[in-house]
């Protein structure tokens, strides 16, 4: 190993120590300077995402640096560069929300940046051992952030069912790693798929092993029936931070599934795909079915992200190339349009929990048009519909498992989409039929940095959804990394 | 000395883990359900040692230490979670007097 195999790492220890920095000047400026401090922290995450492009984009193939650590390669380039920016909006997004809210804003935004470099460690890791770390590194920070507003029983409670099931969670990963460690000898990625393809010796253990790792990745990008912390962790999180969780570590989840299942894994399909398949439908039955019911929209679009979980999980049950960068694209297009329904949540949060419920959204067309078409079109996106971009990344995913030949699979995403326009249009009727009682309207709260960031995700939506093909291109430069 | 033979190793780590889920899913204090997962992160440990000491039994040192050395990193994260989930129930513990996840019932559970 020489110094020189720290190169591609530069992005992540450079942001490390720009979250030591913002941690400590968030002591003088995290109430004074919040919007400074916010500046500050974004220029970081620029940074990282400059020198990711400078120095981890591989001039060749996938390479593998530091001892079988991590992998420099097209895939990291991707997850990478979509951790920053969702990162960079969640900043820009919360200051205000934190600010109004009393807190302080250092903690905030050193935790965010600590969580972004989990995520990059998850994203590029060839080793078992460095994506474990960087998944609890994301975890852990994640954990704080939901129970970021301390004198809100709400958030200490979503927090502490978070981290219980987290935790347990893990705990159920790392004894899956621990068997297929026993099993096979290794923890590298590439000599876990050799070993595999070559037809292991002790195949029971290490199948066992696999099954738990599965239970453990479904976990983390919160698939039924591993989901029950989701709403809560949701509704109860400061709604900033809900828009944060529900897309970057839910990509990084998925990145770290797709580096481990179709990666490492895939010589042993027929060890995990029954598992995976059942996972995907009961999933988005699920969470589609559930969100019908809620008049909480945070609530109800924790219910609508599981459902997605579902559809993304479709390209990791097709396990072919189209799958793996049809669940890429799907989860950059989540990211935007996810990122952008929260910030309208928080918009509408000018008092208390106010815009909390779908019946604060009456009239709103009326008092806020451009706030309402933005609305629209993310709810338009959600459900998958063209031409946004959430029906571009539906079409991919869908074709590739029919590619694959699982036509049962997608009747079931089929059919579950159109069950969830009845709860993405319920807002929609609210926003354009209803007036409300004028005395219970919640007004928008002025913030012109949030404003911005949800303007910037609804622009991105429509420009995916016409225009998908720079954006397919990326997501099949990451292909080489996962052996297809 | 007697060395004790790794499936002998593997068992109890396999009864340690079964015992701290159980522990997560009968018990309802907070901090009990948090014994219970370290016991199960340990329960992974032994695992790791036991598969680690098989590989070194059979000469493939460097298979080897790449087990033990996973351990060290489990330790780590152990003690980081632990800071963490402490302060979480102290927090609630300061609004709610109590750490019984069956009365965190303002969200439905």
């Amino acid at each position: 190993m020489t110094l020189e195999q720290f190169v591609p790492f530069v992005p992540e220890i450079a942001l490390a120590v720009a979250a030591l920095a913002v941690l400590l000047a968030g002591i003088p400026m995290g109430r004074k300077a919040p919007r400074a401090l916010a500046l500050l922290s974004v220029a970081a995450m620029a940074v990282s995402a400059i020198l990711v492009v400078l120095y981890a984009t591989p001039s060749a193939g996938p390479e593998v640096i530091l001892g079988g650590m991590l992998s420099v390669d097209g895939f990291g380039v991707f997850f990478k560069l979509l951790f920053l920016l969702a990162g960079a909006i969640t900043l820009l997004m919360g200051v205000g929300y934190v600010v109004r809210a009393g807190y302080g804003y250092g903690e905030f935004a050193s935790l965010v940046l600590f969580a972004t470099v989990g995520m990059m460690v998850m994203a590029s890791g060839a080793n078992l051992a460095s994506l474990y770390v960087g998944l609890e590194l994301m975890a852990l920070s994640v954990y704080i952030l939901v129970g970021y507003f301390k004198l809100e029983v709400k958030s200490n409670e979503g927090a502490v069912k978070y981290f219980v099931l987290g935790a347990l969670s893990s705990a159920i990963l790392l004894y899956g790693i621990s068997l297929v460690y026993g099993g096979l000898g290794t923890l590298e990625l590439g000599a876990i798929r050799d070993a595999l393809a070559a037809g292991s010796p002790s195949g029971r253990v290490v199948g066992l092993g696999i099954v738990l790792v599965s239970f453990g990745m479904l976990f983390k990008v919160a698939a039924v029936p591993f989901h029950v912390w989701t709403p809560d962790a949701y509704e109860g999180a400061p709604t900033p931070i809900t828009a944060f969780i529900s897309v970057a570590p839910k990509a990084a989840a998925f990145a770290m599934f797709l580096r481990l299942f179709l990666g490492a894994f895939r010589p042993a399909i027929g060890q995990w795909h029954g598992v995976l398949w059942v996972a995907a439908a009961a999933t988005m039955i699920y969470g589609n079915l559930a969100a019908l019911t809620q008049d909480n929209v945070k609530r109800m679009l924790a219910y609508s992200s599981i459902a997605h979980a579902g559809y993304a999980l479709l390209g990791i049950v097709a396990a072919n190339a189209m799958g793996a960068w049809s669940l890429l694209l799907y989860m950059l297009i989540y990211t935007f349009m996810n990122l952008g329904a929260f910030g309208f949540v928080a918009l509408l949060e000018s008092r208390g929990y106010a815009g909390e419920l779908v019946t604060d959204y009456a009239g709103l067309a009326k008092r806020a048009p451009a706030a309402a078409a933005g609305m629209l079109i993310l709810m338009l996106a959600l459900a998958g519909i063209p031409p946004t971009g959430g029906f571009m990344g539906k079409l991919y995913v869908f074709s590739a498992a029919v590619q694959a030949g699982y036509v049962w699979l997608v009747v079931i995403a089929v059919i579950m989409s159109a069950v969830s326009l009845y709860y993405y249009f319920r807002i929609v009727v609210q926003m354009y039929l209803h007036d409300g009682d004028g005395s219970e309207l919640a007004a928008l709260v002025r913030d012109r940095w949030l404003e911005i960031g949800i303007a910037a995700c609804v622009v991105v939506v429509l420009i995916l959804g016409v225009w998908p093909a720079p954006a397919l291109g990326w997501a099949q430069a990451g292909l080489a990394a996962l052996g297809f | 000395m007697i060395a004790v033979p790794v499936p002998w190793i593997l068992a109890l780590s396999a009864v340690l883990f079964v015992l701290g889920a159980l522990g997560v899913l009968l018990r309802r204090n907070a901090i009990v359900i948090f014994l219970g997962v370290e016991i199960m992160l340990n329960a992974a440990n032994l695992a790791f040692v036991a598969f680690a000491m098989e590989r070194a039994g059979s000469g493939s040192v460097s298979s080897a230490i790449s087990g033990q050395l996973f351990v060290f990193f489990v330790i780590g994260v152990a003690a980081a979670e632990a800071a963490v989930g402490l302060a979480l129930f102290i927090a609630i513990h300061r609004l709610k007097e109590t750490i019984d996840v069956d009365r965190l019932n303002i969200l439905r559970w």
